[in-house]
């Protein structure tokens, strides 16, 4: 089970800025333990941003994002009371969809 | 196709360079640190951490099934977390012991019904620690841009104060050094990073003030014990163990010297 993300929208001229922290291991699978096994690979690999249901923004990830990601991003068009979503799904098919009001 | 247009990203690292390049002295490793701080400051992953705490603070756990917020005294009263932190370690009566945030929250745990030696025993990182270090995280979270405020009113406060005094110019190790070696004076530093001198306030959200806190470079969140043990680790000095008095003693000196600091925490690290 993941933890859940911490999203932030805040409205901001023509529009709202997004701020998303993300809990999630990105592990490269480049690592190996203290046994010298090679950590396998978990990482985000497809993350998207809706806005009152409509996709606007979508990316496909992999290992050179960071753990723990942060996003910034701004959303034309989005004002006070709208809803953002954001969800991601990772290559062991673990999702998680979190939700913001627009402030 | 995707309606990609309707997105920009925003880099918010403008502003800081900006300020460096104004500057008529060309930026020291130290400026280049803070800017690097800067950058991350407004996603720090301890957030995470926080949120994490909160849950598991209101949340029912452990043999007892009973929730921290309506058994744990950190001093300010049963379930009582806002300025808190600032005023540990401190003298507590039922334990007749003085302790800092992480020993109390082991006493806490031990009135949950967990068996608190052995969770100081865990490993940083793994099983009940993971717990703690998000408890840690939320709790110093509650005191953020509060000022240190010790109380060495209590004479085992005192004598904690000594002994960390103690502790801190006690040198010993292969390389012969202590605490003091370190940071005992201004202006050292450890490869490129600026170590506060901890023999009086080194200021605000610097030193004591500045942890808990997230490191990049470990993806981890470290408390006041784990930060210690590293000290340890890096003076070649057996580690006094998990909430062990020499550890309590050491952060009353630094708390009670770091007086009126204001509290960072959880903060960002490299």
């Amino acid at each position: 089970m993941s933890d859940p993300m911490r999203i932030r929208a805040q409205a901001q001229g023509s529009g709202a800025v997004v701020r998303v922290l993300m809990s999630h291991e990105m592990e490269t699978g480049q690592r190996k333990d203290a046994a010298g096994k090679t950590i396998p690979a978990w990482h985000i690999t497809e993350m998207t941003a809706a806005l009152n249901g409509k996709v606007v923004m979508s990316g496909e990830w992999g290992t050179a994002i960071a753990k723990n990601p942060f996003t910034e991003f701004v959303v034309k068009g989005a004002k006070a009371g709208d809803k953002i979503t954001v969800s991601w799904v990772d290559n062991r098919g673990d999702k998680r969809s979190d939700e913001a009001v627009v402030a | 196709m995707r309606t990609r247009t309707l997105l920009t990203l925003a880099f918010v690292a403008a502003a800081p360079f900006a300020h460096a390049q104004t500057t008529s002295s060309p930026p020291s490793a130290a400026d280049g640190i803070a800017q690097y701080r800067a950058l991350l400051a407004d996603g720090n992953p301890a957030d995470l951490w926080e949120a994490k705490g909160e849950a598991l603070w209101k949340q029912k756990r452990g043999a007892k099934n009973v929730a921290f917020v309506d058994t744990c005294d950190l001093g300010k009263g049963t379930g009582v977390v806002k300025g808190a932190f600032v005023e540990l370690p401190r003298y507590f009566a039922d334990t007749r012991r003085v302790q800092d945030l992480e020993s109390r929250l082991l006493s806490c745990l031990e009135a949950q019904g967990f068996n608190a030696a052995e969770v100081a025993a865990t490993p940083f990182g793994r099983g009940e620690q993971v717990n703690l270090e998000a408890l840690v995280a939320y709790v110093s979270a509650e005191s953020k841009g509060m000022k240190f405020n010790l109380s060495q009113a209590h004479p085992e406060e005192r004598r904690m104060f000594e002994a960390g005094k103690r502790i801190f110019y006690f040198r010993g190790g292969p390389y012969d050094f202590s605490c003091a070696s370190c940071h005992g004076e201004s202006g050292k530093r450890i490869r490129l990073q600026d170590l506060p001198d901890l023999t009086k306030n080194p200021g605000d959200g610097v030193g004591f003030a500045a942890w808990p806190a997230y490191r990049v470079s470990s993806g981890e969140l470290w408390g006041m014990q784990r930060r210690l043990n590293d000290c340890y680790r890096q003076q070649r000095f057996p580690f006094p163990g998990y909430a062990s008095d020499a550890t309590i003693a050491l952060a009353t000196f630094m708390g009670v010297q770091g007086k009126g600091a204001v509290s960072i925490a959880p903060s960002i690290k490299r």
